[in-house]
């Protein structure tokens, strides 16, 4: 008896165990969430003003079949045998993706930023080697996905989805194709029911836009960004919410509107925002000749700067001498004595390292290996709007709104950075130990007040209801850069400003493009 | 004695899975000693660990902007003699990090309390000598809110382990031969960031964490002044994935680490109730890990804590 309790009780710690074991999978917030059903389709979007589209009928999409066709009724029928044997994994999948298609290609695009943040490794006479979109998968891999070039991925894929959705929302209305489960009422809505006309299919839209942006933009991951694009095609189908020429016509006009973005980010001047070893010393020589101490980089071996010609790359929003007119003032002169106090109020904040200042610190840092402060203002905006219920169009519009101001941001932030090539805290006093990597480029002004500055402006315009925390959190970012040890006051302050400015550009178009 | 509570903690719980082979010191979780009925055995150690070449993956690096990373241990240990068959341990550490090269912070705090309990249900003769057999359950808990995700300078993965070990002796004469293997349950572990890369992205504080085991084999002299042993010690990490080229270390990376130490402890005749231990090890193959050197020493003082005092050593009597 003895013996048998003994045994039982073994058994039950182990399935105990087992059990505990088994709950430790961790889903992500938006893994699960509820599938979107828009407040408003935005039927009008039609007449929103697109970005780079000289109108909506720029490029043509054939009026659809009838649906008394027999070609139509073959693709009905697709959609009937498909649901006549569904599995767990493809409700799973349509689940996924009837959460919003801009969502989640955003999460998507933001997992490949997170990937790609990976500085390169030195070579064994202490040069760096620069990845090559040519030759994607050597190392180093293509790209090294910096904030830089993450805000500009993101707001090439947000404003070519944006653009698509316009084009296609003129088209849904003039055709005004009614969604498979309306014509044939044998057909299952997997998804929630809508008035949405389908034709052109708005996920395979943005599925075709985000594809073009992302071979162009991580050339390495075309098997993954395939396979999604794949998946996602098939769950609007065995849902029942598009036939597949709503499909077909929407992955074209997708891709078609997407090349505009892909041709001028071929020409922004993004490709040239590495420099030259000429130019890098050029940046030094500039800085000593107006007798400041000149920035370098605290990496060893000493690492080029990141990306110092950005400042030059076409901006969304605005003409590149409104990069110029937006440079704050000077920093303080490195021997002045309001910079020795910058120095020794860094010190403090080094040495006052508090397990709360590490929390803050972390929760910003968004460095290696993470999506970047445009992909953490991206993730803060998402789960926003998620709440708000919006329309595929809207999700896209706010989006590129948000990711424009993102780009531009980095845009005249990198101009400053160069423009004045300050140092570091810890360049200036070795002493300063810091609470995350210092990031490789000069200190004035804060890339990350400046992100969230720009970012914090547009999202309380679109969200108004939450303005003051985007507020708050913009500054508690522009802090935790102080409170590591890696940027001056002055730094933070003047970021979010100048952020603040970018953003209101986004403001300025937000208000007039036709959407509010 | 329970040093590894550092086998729960991890990069430096290479170091640790080290530790937890060089916790040779008597009566430790780990070793076939036991104390004997009511006596307390207890004191204080210290041990430095350091490393400057690590695994990223299986790729065998230094990183020049973090040089020589260190971790100091000051820790308080001790083993109390519940019955001669049955002992409970206890372990509680201060660790503090720092790296030699490079801009970053160290840290430091106090790290996980560890609790044993030690049980001998075999002791007989076999042959020419005496066979025992153990069976040691533990469980360790953060008692400080300390910085997780700053690998390899954090202090600890702030994880609640779960820890079962069976374990073989087999001494002859003043030779003996110890084995063991433990399986650590790892509870998931919190970021103070919200989204964080591994294979895929995952947009939650909360981090999965992958259970450990680990496997010991110890031999060497154990008289009664003096226990002179070699070990080698396996940290396997059940799971988790390799640091990509150039990024950091996560906490639930697949760590693993093989060690190789000695362990001395002597026990003076002028003072039996003291025993002075020292060890050193190094680490000899591992993954997502630092290939670390350690060594520590540590004092021991046993007291009797029975009502009727009679004579006690933690030496033992084989």
């Amino acid at each position: 008896m003895k013996k048998i309790i003994r045994i039982t009780g073994l058994w039950l710690l182990l399935a105990t165990l087992l059990v505990a074991a088994c709950s430790k999978v961790v889903r992500g917030r938006t893994q699960d969430i509820a599938p979107l059903s828009p407040g408003s389709t935005d039927i009008e979007a039609g007449n929103w003003k697109p970005v780079l589209l000289t109108g909506p009928e720029q490029f043509p999409v054939a009026a659809p079949v009838a649906t008394n066709s027999p070609d139509y009724i073959a693709q009905l029928s697709e959609i009937k045998s498909w649901q006549t044997h569904i599995s767990q994994a493809d409700q799973d999948n349509i689940r996924y993706w009837s959460a919003g298609a801009v969502l989640r290609w955003n999460e998507i695009l933001r997992m490949l930023v997170a990937k790609h943040n990976l500085a390169p490794y030195q070579n064994p006479d202490g040069t760096y080697p620069v990845p090559s979109a040519g030759n994607p998968l050597a190392y180093p891999q293509f790209p090294f996905a910096n904030p830089p070039y993450a805000a500009r991925a993101y707001a090439y894929a947000s404003a070519a989805q944006y653009d698509a959705l316009v084009a296609a929302w003129h088209y849904k209305k003039l055709y005004g194709r009614p969604a498979p489960y309306q014509v044939d009422s044998s057909v299952q809505a997997l998804v929630p029911r809508t008035d949405l006309p389908s034709y052109p299919s708005e996920d395979a839209v943005v599925e075709g836009a985000a594809v073009e942006i992302l071979k162009l933009m991580f050339p390495g991951d075309q098997d993954y960004i395939q396979q999604q694009a794949s998946l996602q095609r098939q769950a609007r189908i065995q849902s029942g919410a598009n036939v597949r020429s709503d499909i077909e016509a929407g992955e074209a006009l997708g891709r078609q509107v997407a090349q505009l973005f892909v041709a001028r980010a071929r020409t922004d001047r993004a490709g040239a925002a590495g420099g030259n070893p000429a130019e890098w010393s050029q940046l030094e020589q500039d800085a000593t000749a107006r007798g400041e101490i000149p920035w370098y980089s605290l990496e060893t071996p000493r690492r080029p700067p990141m990306l110092p010609l950005f400042g030059r790359v076409k901006p969304f929003l605005f003409d590149s001498a409104t990069v110029i007119a937006l440079r704050p003032p000077p920093p303080n002169a490195t021997s002045s004595d309001a910079m020795k106090k910058e120095v020794a109020e860094e010190l403090g904040f080094s040495k006052d390292d508090s397990r709360d200042h590490y929390r803050i610190v972390h929760v910003w840092a968004d460095g290696v290996g993470t999506s970047t402060p445009p992909g953490h203002w991206d993730a803060i905006a998402a789960e926003d709007f998620i709440k708000m219920n919006l329309s595929e169009v809207r999700w896209a519009r706010n989006m590129a709104l948000l990711n424009m101001a993102l780009m531009d941001a980095a845009i005249v932030c990198w101009d400053i950075k160069y423009y004045y090539f300050n140092p570091r805290p810890t360049q200036m006093n070795p002493g300063i130990k810091t609470l995350t990597g210092i990031p490789n480029f000069p200190s004035y002004v804060s890339g990350h007040s400046t992100f969230s500055g720009a970012a914090s402006t547009i999202l309380a315009h679109l969200n108004p209801d939450r303005a003051a925390d985007y507020q708050a959190m913009a500054q508690e970012a522009s802090m935790s850069r102080m409170f590591a040890g890696i940027h001056y006051r002055s730094d933070c302050q003047m970021g979010l400003v100048v952020g603040a400015n970018v953003g209101n550009y986004a403001v300025l178009r937000a208000t007039s493009d036709g959407a509010e | 004695m329970a040093k590894q509570l550092q086998a729960f903690a991890v990069w430096r719980l290479l170091v640790l899975a080290i530790l937890l082979g060089s916790t040779a010191q008597a009566q430790t979780d780990i070793d076939a000693i036991m104390m004997e009925k009511h006596a307390f055995c207890v004191g204080p150690s210290y041990s430095y660990s350091s490393f400057k070449n690590y695994w990223e993956g299986t790729r065998k690096r230094n990183n020049l902007n973090m040089g020589r990373v260190s971790t100091r241990m000051f820790g308080l240990m001790g083993d109390y003699g519940i019955t001669k068959k049955l002992n409970a341990l206890f372990g509680l550490p201060y660790v503090r990090t720092r790296a030699s090269a490079g801009t970053l912070h160290g840290l430091e705090g106090v790290q996980d309390l560890s609790l044993f309990l030690k049980w001998n249900p075999v002791r007989r003769k076999w042959g020419e000598g005496v066979f025992s057999a153990f069976a040691i359950g533990g469980f360790s808990l953060p008692l400080s809110n300390y910085v997780v995700d700053y690998l390899p300078l954090s202090i600890g993965l702030h994880t609640r382990n779960l820890l079962g070990r069976v374990m073989a002796d087999y001494q002859r004469g003043n030779w003996f031969v110890t084995g063991s293997a433990t399986y650590v349950y790892r509870s998931n572990t919190r970021l103070d960031r919200n989204s964080y890369y591994t294979t895929e992205m995952i947009d939650n504080t909360e981090v999965e964490m992958p259970d450990a085991m680990s496997f010991n084999l110890r031999a060497g002299l154990r008289g009664y002044h003096l226990i002179a042993e070699g070990f080698l010690n396996n940290w396997t990490t059940l799971g988790g994935f390799d640091i990509t080229r150039n990024n950091m270390p996560f906490p639930s990376n697949r760590m693993n680490a093989t060690s190789l130490g000695v362990n001395v402890k002597y026990t003076p005749t002028w003072a039996p109730r003291l025993s002075l231990v020292g060890t050193g090890s190094c680490v000899v193959t591992g993954r997502n890990m630092g290939q670390a050197t350690t060594v520590d020493g540590a004092i021991f003082y046993v007291f009797d804590l029975s009502s009727h005092k009679k004579s006690s050593s933690n030496n033992p009597k084989m």
